[in-house]
């Protein structure tokens, strides 16, 4: 069973570079608990030092945020897409170092 | 189900077009969907746009050439070589010119018939409420998280319309916030992220375009809002990859239990927003490491005396390209494991763009065991002010 996940510009350089991940899992926390024992540099982006995820994240399943559905233990099916999107500010950009 | 912006009450809605007016609108006029009457909300509605920058300028320009009838710019800031990459409103003349000034000329040229109120000051607790209650629209074109949750928080308190739009690289977000029946930022995101989890600025820049994109997707919301047309983005993200060419959306909900428009309302007035963000503002992030340093001139003088002294540039590859004072060349992020490529026994001057990477190079550094390791002072940009002004500052 296959689960895409999409991975947003900010947190790519801590997945390899990577733009998606296919996993094997049965339920979201379990597809990116896999993710992340890869890039534990993204782990720490996405997760707090006790395991919870950090509330500049969302995670939607398909289109669904998952804080309305069964949160971590949302179930997933074959083919399913999982979206990562963490806030970003952006208006103009500007360099600051 | 359209939503339409009901127009603040003051001053009495004009009723006609002039026949110039109605020549300039004729593509909008012939439309259904527009028609007079929808060219007569517009020409009756108040939009704020917040930022003049990269949103802001195709905001700007096209709620000017749509005929909205009063824009509000708010910006502080003044116009630099490195914004014409993309901010298309201003010329290569206006640089060093206020951007509200600048934008008000480009505006005013395009469109003598609306009114166009500038306000060169920074958005803050203490002056958002009374900017914002005279416009219809607010539209959020700003570049941080504080003005982001402030922005929001104003719309909410007032029960305005927050026409939301943010790029980061070669990506971008839209939707409206702060309709009635849909939710806010907060809904979405409660909370900012902590300063040290932002993506470095080694990771930031823009393609130009993308603010046009998402910009223009904004001016696009703004209009619908205004004439009560089509579907708006309430309720849902749009999510856009430029590199991909993908358009996604997601829903968007409101969380009943939000403390900004939540059924139980927590947050009755506008905050320290800086504070609630973890930073001082922009200008002055987090302190940066203290680290032993040296500056432009004295290692210019060390250099000429011929001292045996090794440079690292710990800035990106495609950076190095641009300009470089001839370092040995290892990225921040690849210096720990890539740390045997340094001998300890040699003087280390470690510098980046303006000093804020390296200084976090030489912390490492220092702490890995080396003790002969200096700073460069203000980096490169410093190098360039005080030593060549012919190695190119970006």
């Amino acid at each position: 069973m296959s689960i895409k996940v999409m991975i947003p510009t900010p947190l790519r350089v801590y997945a390899g570079k990577r733009d998606s991940a296919d996993i094997a899992a049965a339920t979201v926390g379990e597809a990116l608990g896999r993710l992340t024992s890869e890039f534990d540099e993204l782990r720490k982006h996405l997760f707090t030092e006790d395991g919870k995820l950090r509330a500049f994240v969302n995670v939607y399943l398909n289109d669904e945020d998952i804080r309305y559905l069964a949160k971590e233990n949302t179930p997933t099916k074959d083919g399913d897409t999982i979206s990562i999107i963490p806030s970003i500010a952006g208006g103009t950009s500007k360099n600051a170092d | 189900m359209a939503t339409t912006v009901q127009p603040q009450t003051g001053a009495k809605p004009v009723t006609s077009l002039s026949n110039e007016e109605i020549l300039r609108y004729s593509r909008h006029l012939i439309m259904p969907e527009v028609g007079m009457e929808g060219q007569l909300k517009l020409k009756n509605a108040k939009v704020l746009l917040i930022g003049t920058g990269g949103l802001g300028a195709p905001l700007g320009l096209y709620l000017a050439a749509a005929g909205v009838g009063r824009l509000g710019l708010v910006d502080f800031d003044v116009v630099d070589f490195t914004n014409l990459q993309r901010q298309v409103t201003f010329g290569s003349g206006d640089v060093g010119k206020p951007k509200t000034a600048a934008a008000r000329a480009r505006l005013s040229s395009l469109n003598p018939d609306i009114q166009i109120e500038t306000f060169e000051t920074k958005l803050t607790s203490e002056n958002a409420l009374e900017l914002f209650k005279e416009f219809d629209v607010i539209v959020d074109g700003t570049d941080n998280f504080p003005t982001r949750y402030l922005v929001n928080d104003a719309c909410i308190l007032l029960g305005k319309p927050n026409v939301y739009g943010s790029i980061f690289r070669f990506e971008g977000q839209a939707t409206v916030f702060g309709m009635p029946e849909g939710p806010c930022y907060r809904c979405l995101y409660p909370e900012p992220p902590p300063p040290g989890l932002v993506p470095s600025c080694a990771e930031g820049g823009v393609l130009g375009v993308l603010p046009g994109i998402v910009g223009s997707i904004q001016a696009m919301e703004t209009i619908k809002l205004i004439l009560g047309r089509g579907e708006n983005l309430v309720g849902r993200l749009l999510l856009f990859d430029a590199l991909g060419m993908k358009f996604r959306e997601l829903k968007l909900r409101k969380n009943p239990n939000c403390p900004m428009c939540g059924e139980h309302r927590s947050i009755n007035k506008l905050i320290d927003y800086y504070e609630f963000c973890g930073v001082r503002g922009e200008e002055a992030p987090a302190p940066n490491v203290q680290v032993p340093e040296i500056t432009p001139r004295e290692l210019k003088s060390r250099l000429d005396r011929g001292d045996d002294l090794f440079i690292l540039d710990v800035r990106e590859p495609h950076e190095f390209q641009i300009c470089n004072l001839k370092g040995h060349l290892i990225p921040l992020g690849e210096l720990p494991r890539r740390v045997h490529e340094l001998d300890s026994s040699r003087e280390i001057i470690a510098h980046c763009r303006s000093g804020k990477r390296s200084a976090e190079a030489v912390d490492f550094l220092r702490k890995a065991g080396f003790r002969k390791i200096l700073n460069l002072k203000g980096g490169i940009l410093a190098w360039s002010d005080e030593v060549d002004p012919s190695v190119p500052k970006y």
